[in-house]
């Protein structure tokens, strides 16, 4: 199945057939957008859910403004959740929407140029009125003016069926409207044969203990799923038929989530207490929350006056024994700076969480970007190399975070996990593993002393260059440890220039020879021999690029594609797998962060495709690139 | 477990590095006699400092320890004390690390009351930089930095950690080793955090700053000990007292007032306004100046709350099962044919946080 299977839009066909009449799509993309305050992210999470539990492969990509709740009706104001459900296994939450249902104009204005042409627009006609156009900008009635008329436009006077749906629900003064959003998500439940019981069980449960809204919730999603059976310009409906994907039980997750989970299970993995010390910053918050609600799990959350205090405590509780970790954004990271090299000089396990958003400086704080990684590499005083690992999709941070666990507890260093606001915020479908088959990762503490002349904290494993972790409590063992340079094996204090060398040449050794300890990078290859242009990325962009490289094959064009989870250090392959490709194309959204790595490091023409913009690429974006390096293939009026 | 130790169980191999003739040297004594007098096995203390010239002092202490980096010794505590409720977690700090690079992490600590022995040794100068103003220094003091005069003025660290609600503030003397082991011991029975502040004589950069409270002449015109239960009055012959006055501390002629007047000294208020008030008898060791602990009150450790959480939400909800917390926001199959067959659990995505940071 491929990315570039035909899809027509839900516009195609005339809205005046005389009976209902599904049409089937391979896949559909469907943004929901209004007013912060109108819950069109809880209407997109329903969508999700509903064609979750149908069988749908999805991505999910949620958008909103920065400020709590902006201006009502303001440009600024508008926030959106853009959901793609398929029947095949689709790689991202698609390049343009199908459908857009905007609740205000605002809504409207901001949404309506990513609408694919002759794309539906679902309008909640009641919020036209004069005040919003004009907070919108619209100096006319756009649908009035004649404007939309390339578009299929549905006009629904959402607000008084809204009311009317509710008035004996319970609900009284502002929570009447409230209910608006589900009215929308009934109305797309019609439109797209999505089934109802999902969201019905979910109002019922989510609001148990206040039955009326729930039932006000309910009835505005029946008066929405009604109002499209009973109108003619929904008349034509389309269904997405449930995926074919791998058996197994599935959940929908997002990044943020997904990476609590795997820190949880690293722990277990690691047959550690978790300790999680952070400070509150957009868009990693979500990892504190849901660590801090599972306490039963032993988990310790510690939210510190801080981001130096996070990472402070954290280095604290590695010493005392603990799976220790500590997550933040740039702006926090850069503030942990010094401490990660304390980490680093006092070699003691850490995984570092930064769910990079765009910058610098506070940047915009709920876009995504991959900026962070040189900063990942490079950003300390002195000679402190640590491992960089970067997560690539929502359900991968899991295994990324046991991996990251793994790595800083077997090589007693601090290792930096890099996520970003697109895998945080964004879901997909995720099988779920067994968890009784999660790796060992275990590292035994020591517990007697490594030498004749006592305990030597600073003597080194022979195969991994880690030093032994002696926690406090272990009777003999007692020991100091500091930023200070350190004499090799007793961890004394010393300025032995002969000393500076040796202990800076072994922790780079150390860190350097995970590349013996990590898998091969992989080529994802057309045929049987490289192809004409390998795509090397990392992080967020795998979806896309992945998505890019099917429509490109399928172009034909012999395009690979390797993505990178280790960036420090490399896989020890890479530059192997490099040097058979003439042309490599580098995808970031950064200036060309790994575009320079690579260079610098294999002396290879590389080059990039970059993107700053706090948003994810287009597939198309991608593509056109592809295209550009290789040549318009052939077959390219077969493809449209 | 009780062992007998000596002090030399508690001296390290290293040699100590401070100028001959440092407080610190003291200072180190009488922490090292103390904990030898516990009979508790070593392995179970931690000493956590900063940077500076005190901060040395967990290298010398044949106990765990971490040099940390400038002003964070009580962050890194915080974390070895949260998740080690077993262990004595004791942070040495100076003037410099703990009030002014890291201030934020001093207060906090002490609002939280997590179970720290914080010993600040306030030598009123930054020493291992060589000789610059610190935030205790006197205003005009003239060091390298400010060779016109300091124009910063002066923390008062009693009053900052009373104001930070420190459920155990305490001050002693170098010199007086005596007095630093009774403090010391009553720092360890206190649950909570202890914060002591100890003049610290530097000798090579502000050598008598403390001389009002150590010389032989003067030290018996301004020691004000403060004796839980006693009246507060001090001179050779007790002939100054402390009375209350408007929410206000003040000497007086003891011989002025009725005797009744005398503020009697009680640590364990639990409104900190009066320990508030005899911290304002005195802004640096200049004159009369209150040594002992001005406040000594009980209020839940931070670890013990966060204990407490974790065994109720073991006892609610049993200990955690991770293929339970991964089904938990509801789940689907696929069959072998690669179809949904079955819906789990209703609920699934979360929508994405809100916020800015």
């Amino acid at each position: 199945m491929a990315d570039n299977a035909t899809t027509p839009s839900p516009s195609v066909g005339p809205d005046d057939q005389p009976s209902a009449r599904v049409q089937t799509l391979d896949r559909v993309v469907i943004r929901f957008a209004g007013d912060s305050g109108d819950g069109m992210q809880v209407a997109g999470a329903r969508f999700t859910a509903a064609s979750a539990t149908f069988g749908n492969d999805l991505a999910t990509l949620p958008s909103f403004p920065a400020e709590i709740r902006a201006p009502a009706g303001t440009l600024p104001g508008v926030s959106s959740f853009q959901v793609q459900i398929a029947d095949f296994d689709i790689l991202t939450a698609g390049d343009a929407p199908d459908c857009l249902v905007a609740m205000n104009p605002a809504a409207l204005k901001k949404n309506l140029p990513d609408l694919k042409p002759g794309g539906t627009v679902i309008v909640n006609t009641e919020a036209f009125d004069e005040r919003n156009l004009a907070k919108a900008g619209y100096e006319t009635n756009p649908l009035e003016d004649g404007s939309l008329q390339s578009y299929r436009l549905i006009q629904v006077p959402m607000e008084s069926l809204t009311k009317e749906a509710v008035k004996d629900t319970g609900v009284s003064g502002r929570d009447v409207l409230r209910s608006k959003n589900f009215f929308a998500l009934g109305l797309l439940a019609w439109l797209f044969n999505r089934p109802t019981e999902p969201t019905i069980e979910w109002c019922e449960q989510k609001f148990k203990n206040k039955p009326e809204v729930a039932a006000a919730n309910i009835a505005a999603f029946k008066a929405g799923y009604n109002f499209g059976i009973t109108t003619d310009a929904t008349r034509v409906t389309f269904e997405v038929k449930p995926a074919t994907l791998p058996p197994g039980t599935y959940t929908n997750v997002t990044g943020n989530i997904a990476l609590a989970w795997g820190l949880i299970a690293a722990a277990q993995a690691a047959d550690l207490p978790l300790f999680y010390g952070t400070y509150p910053i957009t868009p990693a918050s979500d990892i504190l929350h849901e660590l801090s609600r599972h306490r039963n799990f032993g988990v310790k959350t510690f939210q510190a006056e801080d981001e130096i205090a996070a990472i402070g405590s954290t280095i604290g509780a590695a010493f005392a024994g603990n799976l220790a970790v500590t997550g933040s954004s740039g702006p926090g990271i850069a503030l942990k700076s010094e401490a990660i090299s304390l980490a680093f000089m006092t070699e003691l396990p850490l995984v570092v969480v930064n769910v990079q958003r765009a910058g610098p400086s506070t940047g915009m704080p709920t876009k995504p970007e991959q900026s962070d990684l040189l900063f990942s590499l490079y950003g300390r005083h002195g000679e402190s190399p640590v491992p960089v690992l970067a997560i690539a999709s929502p359900s991968d941070a899991f295994d990324a975070a046991i991996e990251a666990a793994r790595i800083a507890l077997k090589y007693m260093t601090p290792v930096i996990l890099l996520s970003d606001n697109h895998i945080a915020n964004g879901s997909e479908p995720w099988r779920l593993p067994d968890v009784d088959e999660l790796p060992d990762i275990s590292v035994p503490f020591a517990t007697v002393p490594n030498s004749e002349k006592g305990f030597l904290p600073y003597l080194r494993d022979f195969e991994t260059f880690s030093r032994p972790w002696a926690i406090p409590g272990t009777p003999g063992l007692e020991h100091r440890i500091g930023g200070l340079e350190k004499e090799a094996n007793t961890g004394n204090v010393s300025y032995d220039p002969d000393n500076h060398q040796l202990m800076t040449d072994s922790r780079a050794w150390k860190v350097a020879t995970i590349a013996n300890d990590i898998p091969p990078v992989e080529v994802d290859q057309a045929g049987d021999e490289p192809g004409d242009l390998l795509i090397l990325g990392w992080g967020s962009t795998f979806g896309a690029i992945k998505a890019a490289v099917r429509r490109a094959r399928n172009a034909g064009h012999a395009v690979d594609h390797a993505h990178l989870r280790y960036l420090n250090p490399f896989p020890a392959n890479l530059g192997e797998v490099l040097r058979r490709y003439e042309r490599i194309l580098i995808p970031e959204l950064n200036s060309g962060h790994l575009l320079r790595l690579v260079r610098a490091e294999f002396l290879i023409p590389a080059i990039g495709l970059n993107k700053i913009a706090g948003e994810p690429f287009r597939i198309a974006e991608i593509e056109a690139r592809i295209d550009e390096i290789l040549g318009e293939p052939a077959q390219v009026a077969a493809r449209r | 477990m009780t062992v007998t130790h000596t002090r030399a169980d508690f001296q390290t191999d290293q040699e100590v590095r401070w100028c001959p003739g440092c407080g610190d040297y003291t200072i180190l004594a009488s922490v090292q006699n103390f904990l030898a007098s516990l009979n508790r096995p070593r392995e179970q203390f931690v000493f956590v400092s900063g940077i500076g010239c005190s901060s040395r002092f967990p290298y010398y202490m044949n106990t765990y320890g971490i040099h940390s980096i400038h002003g964070r010794a009580p962050a890194v505590a915080t974390g070895i004390a949260l998740t080690r409720p077993d262990l004595s977690v004791w942070v040495i700090t100076g003037d410099g690390d703990a009030l002014s690079i890291g201030g934020n992490h001093l207060i906090h600590a002490m609002r939280r009351n997590v179970n720290l022995k914080i010993l600040l040794f306030n030598n009123q100068i930054y020493g291992l930089t060589k000789g610059q103003y610190s935030p205790t220094s006197e205003p005009g003091k003239r060091t390298k930095s400010s060779p016109h005069g300091s124009i910063d003025h002066p923390f008062n660290p009693i009053s900052l950690a009373l104001g930070a609600e420190a459920t155990f503030v305490a001050r002693t003397l170098d010199m007086d080793r005596e007095h630093t082991t009774e403090i010391l011991q009553a720092a360890y029975e206190h649950e909570g955090t202890a914060f002591i502040e100890i003049y610290q004589n530097c000798n090579v950069f502000n050598d008598k700053a403390f001389i009002q409270l150590t010389g032989k002449e003067e030290r018996v015109h301004n020691r004000i000990n403060l004796e839980a239960g006693k009246p507060i009055t001090f001179g050779p012959n007790g002939e100054k007292a402390v009375v209350l006055e408007g929410g206000e501390a003040k000497i007086v002629d003891t011989a002025a007032v009725d005797p009744g007047r005398i503020l009697v000294h009680d640590p364990t208020r639990s409104d900190p306004t009066v320990a508030f008030a005899l911290s304002r008898l005195s802004h640096g060791p200049y004159g009369p100046t209150p040594l002992g602990i001005f406040r000594k009150v009980r209020r839940p450790t931070y670890e013990s709350l966060l204990d407490h959480q974790v065994a109720t939400a073991i006892a609610k909800q049993g200990p955690g099962d991770l293929a339970t917390l991964i089904r938990s926001h509801g789940t689907w199959t696929v069959d072998a044919n690669g179809h949904a067959v079955e819906a789990g659990a209703n609920g699934a995505p979360k929508a994405g946080s809100n916020g800015a940071g």
